[in-house]
């Protein structure tokens, strides 16, 4: 068996390398691609810790975390879409009022 | 054995997730995030979680990853990072917090909290105990799942429908003759 302090140390990485994108890239797509790497960070945490207590519930909660995710992502590329339709760019910095 | 399978394949999530952050290109970006993803399946697979494995590349290594290319090229949107930064205080703050959440997490890492390890038992996470789990113990949540995913559905559809009208009102201001083609027929 694996450690599992070793996997959710694998875990804050990939955390951390999502929040850096999230923080100090300026493409909303890549942010996004940043919140979709943060996300799958903390699943693979509830994996491991679902492997150390051998118990199936962790496994249960990655599966739902996976269903907002999927949602999440529709909608929100929907957003950005309707954004550049309207203001023809994806620079986060552009967009700093909600009325279009 | 397992050990070393576990290190390859963390070193390559790794890489993926910083050249997904450095790649110029958002194309390059998202297949980066799909070596990541990839890699974090495998990561599963070790992990006892055959059934996440699955899931994992088919939701996101497919769905997410073709969702995320598709509106890249649609945009058109591959490189389009500004030349001036309008925030240039942001990026030293940002590595800051970075390495203060690292040397956070290699602390804990250091002065481990004991995570009691149980005895294994050979299949506690195969696909029947996972569905048994979902369908008896997580049944609410599991319903809630299908109001969100029709929430979605039912937004991506408004805005869409919302875009196309306007799109229709632009066009028809920029060329009134294109528009009235269909009342002719």
């Amino acid at each position: 068996m694996i450690p599992t302090h070793y996997v959710v140390m694998l875990a804050a990485a990939l955390f951390i390398i999502g929040a850096l994108g999230v923080l100090i890239r300026r493409n909303t797509l890549i942010v996004f691609m940043s919140i979709e790497l943060m996300l799958n960070a903390a699943n693979l945490a509830l994996v491991a810790f679902a492997q150390a207590r051998q118990d199936v519930s962790g496994q249960v909660l990655v599966f739902f975390v996976m269903v907002v995710a999927a949602a999440e992502v529709a909608v929100g590329l929907a957003l950005l879409v309707a954004i550049f339709q309207s203001r023809k760019t994806t620079d986060i910095d552009e967009v700093r009022s909600l009325k279009g | 054995m397992e050990i070393a399978v576990f290190i390859i394949t963390a070193i390559i999530a790794l890489i993926g997730a910083v050249a997904m952050l450095t790649a110029h290109n958002a194309v390059h970006s998202a297949l980066f995030l799909l070596l990541n993803f990839g890699a974090i399946g495998v990561l599963y697979l070790l992990l006892q979680a055959p059934f996440l494995f699955i899931t994992q590349l088919i939701i996101y290594a497919g769905a997410i990853i073709v969702l995320f290319l598709f509106v890249v090229m649609l945009l058109g949107a591959e490189t389009d990072e500004p030349a001036k930064d309008s925030t240039p205080w942001q990026r030293p703050v940002a590595l800051v917090l970075a390495a203060v959440l690292l040397v956070e997490a290699i602390s804990v890492f250091l002065f481990r909290v004991n995570v009691t390890q149980v005895a294994a038992k050979p299949d506690f996470a195969s696909p029947e105990n996972v569905a048994k789990a979902l369908f008896t113990d997580y049944l609410f949540p599991f319903e809630i799942t299908s109001v969100i995913l029709l929430a979605a559905v039912v937004g991506v559809v408004v805005l869409s429908r919302r875009i196309s009208r306007e799109h229709a009102r632009e066009i028809a201001q920029e060329s009134p003759d294109l528009t009235q083609l269909p009342e002719r027929r």
